[in-house]
């Protein structure tokens, strides 16, 4: 179950979820602090606690458009959310899969802050309203990096293979 | 097949793709600036307990740049900095520009004019503008830091989807004071900030085939401001032209498309009655002619970044600027390309002129592009600039505004400081 804490619109850029002032610092373990930076008091009930992990943000379309910077798939990884949108920006979605943060592609969904969302099977269900929505699956080559935990699993598995042989 | 169908093909080893496929195409070059400390650190993440020591592929196929925040703002970035720096000593990566005026600029000015990119490559670099290396005719996309350690580790992308091209076809004459970075701004206007996503522009007609370098290099630049993962212009004569002036000596083969190649979309555009344009706040694709903010007062202008911080551009700008004041209540700033493109500036006189005009001169990197360090605007001020990107806090402030425009409408406006759209036939 994951609670909808934020809704936003068309074309959420990476410089949005993690400002280019904060780029210097890199680590996953350190970039959650700057989530959403310029939105002040969704970034401090983050930071907080008062937003616990695993709480759904939903948006519009081309969420994660702009930089290719991976702080914006990791910062928002920390809090382990679930990123719904109508559709994503290419950078954004792949980073996203490689450092293992769950994006679903839903274009119908409908909710409203404070909605509570369940995943059920190729659905997002709103438990509030009632109603249900299709997922888009992920193509099936991305979808071998999520089940394998992420890119870096993934490509460490294809070099310890290619040195057996 | 279209271009980028022909470049996978070959990078995989097969006859013919199509789009939708999934391939690991070989790459040729692996390009990173500053987050190259990510990557490192994702690299050796994936070396992790593996007993394998960490050794980067093809240390001749990388490329490391630093211009993000050069000379280094804080004390974490000097240590990221240092960090790469004994990396790429311990990994012998020649193609390596530290903050130096004889080597250093931004990362995709260098790729182009030390020569690094050929038609046909597939390259990767991990910056979203990795786009502009399409104006040679090579499929060029940004990817993520993981990525790139993947691409460090196997030599390959592992999860390539062939795109589906759009045709873009522009032909007519430009008004003496329209430039390609109209165009640019003209067609994301037309198709929206998402309206090539997953998609790749490949670019043909009599616009193209007579544009320069300087010009193509903003049309691809700027390719992923409408979404898309590459903004190929095919290789011709001036591909060949360029590369031979920046010192490559052997025979420049080109990659075209056939002509039955498939296309999921054609936009035509016809350059003849095409306006002096503006990207205005808060998206790359709310474009609209410059008249219509006319009079409107500008804080500070910008000429520079890695899409309009050649020589021409500060060419064009000189010009306008010679014997010339910036408006007292705006400021101007000037960061080249390229230490070359400096030097250059340097030796015919623009900088002087631009000095002497009131202007701000600062050293090449990507200075206030991306409000990291210097060039920070206040709240509610507003930003004229030759830039790529307009998002919220991209020059360092969430409550300023940033326009995005050609060099002469920022160097007109300089002068003004307002709005102001370039006479014709003056430049
Ligand atoms: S100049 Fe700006 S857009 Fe270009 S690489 Fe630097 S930060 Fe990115």
């Amino acid at each position: 179950m994951a609670k909808v804490i934020y809704k936003f619109g068309d074309d959420i850029s990476t410089d949005a979820i993690y400002p280019g002032r904060y780029m210097a610092t890199v680590l996953p373990t350190e970039t959650p602090q700057f989530c959403f930076a310029d939105y002040t008091e969704l970034n401090e009930k983050l930071k907080s606690g008062e937003y616990a992990k695993g709480s759904a943000i939903v948006a519009d379309n081309n969420f994660g458009c702009g930089s290719s910077r991976e702080q914006a798939a990791s910062t928002l990884r920390g809090y382990e959310m679930l990123v719904i949108a109508k559709n994503f920006a290419r950078i954004f979605l792949q980073n996203s899969i490689n450092v293992g943060l769950n994006l679903i592609t839903c274009p119908d969904i409908e909710v409203n802050i404070g909605d509570e969302l369940e995943l059920k099977g190729d659905k997002v269900l709103n438990k509030t309203t009632g109603k249900s929505f299709e997922i888009i699956p992920l193509p099936k080559a991305r979808q071998s990096i999520v089940d394998a935990g992420g890119l870096i699993p993934y490509t460490r598995k294809i070099l310890v293979d290619s040195t057996k042989k | 097949m279209t271009v980028v169908e022909k470049i996978l093909a070959k990078a995989t080893g097969q006859k013919s793709v199509k789009a939708g496929d999934v391939l690991e195409p070989s790459v040729d070059v692996a390009m990173s600036h500053e987050n190259a400390a990510l990557v490192i650190n994702q690299f050796n993440e994936v070396y992790q307990g593996t007993g394998i020591e960490p050794k980067v592929w093809n240390p001749d196929k990388i490329a490391i740049i630093f211009d993000h925040r050069v000379p280094a703002e804080s004390s974490k970035t000097a240590t990221n900095q240092k960090k790469i720096r004994d990396f790429v000593g311990a990994n012998n990566i020649k193609r390596f520009h530290d903050i130096r005026s004889d080597e250093g600029g931004i990362c995709h000015q260098i790729l182009a004019e030390y020569g690094y990119i050929r038609p046909g490559f597939v390259v990767v670099g991990t910056d979203s503008h990795t786009t502009t290396h399409g104006a040679f005719g090579s499929f060029a996309f940004g990817i993520g830091a993981t990525e790139m350690a993947t691409v460090w580790t196997l030599g390959k992308v592992l999860n390539v989807e062939v795109p589906e091209t759009i045709k873009v076809i522009v032909n007519g004459k430009f008004s003496s004071n329209v430039y390609p970075k109209d165009l640019i701004l003209h067609l994301i206007g037309k198709i929206s900030a998402q309206g090539a996503n997953f998609k790749v522009l490949e670019f043909h007609g009599e616009v193209i085939k007579n544009m320069p370098m300087s010009g193509r290099l903003v049309l691809s630049n700027m390719a992923v401001e409408a979404g898309a993962t590459a903004g190929i212009i095919p290789g011709d004569d001036e591909t060949a032209f360029y590369l031979k002036e920046h010192g490559v000596t052997e025979k420049i083969e080109y990659v075209t498309p056939d002509a039955d190649a498939n296309y999921c979309q054609v936009v035509e555009i016809n350059v003849d009655d095409l306006v002096p344009m503006l990207a205005c706040p808060h998206t790359v694709d709310n474009v609209k002619p410059v008249t219509s903010f006319k009079g409107k007062h500008v804080d500070q202008i910008v000429i520079g970044s890695c899409t309009n911080g050649r020589i021409d551009d500060l060419e064009i700008a000189a010009n306008i600027l010679n014997g010339k004041k910036v408006a007292h209540g705006t400021r101007m700033l000037i960061f080249p390309a390229s230490w070359n493109i400096y030097k250059d500036a340097m030796k015919k006189g623009y900088l002087e002129t631009f000095a002497s005009a009131g202007a701000v001169i600062m050293n090449p990197g990507c200075g206030c592009c991306l409000g990291v360090h210097q060039g920070a605007l206040g709240d509610g001020e507003v930003a004229l600039s030759t830039t790529n990107r307009n998002f919220k806090g991209r020059m360092g402030n969430p409550k300023a505004e940033v326009y995005l425009c050609s060099p002469a409408v920022a160097a007109t406006s300089a002068i003004s400081g307002e709005i102001t759209e370039p006479a014709k036939g003056e430049l």
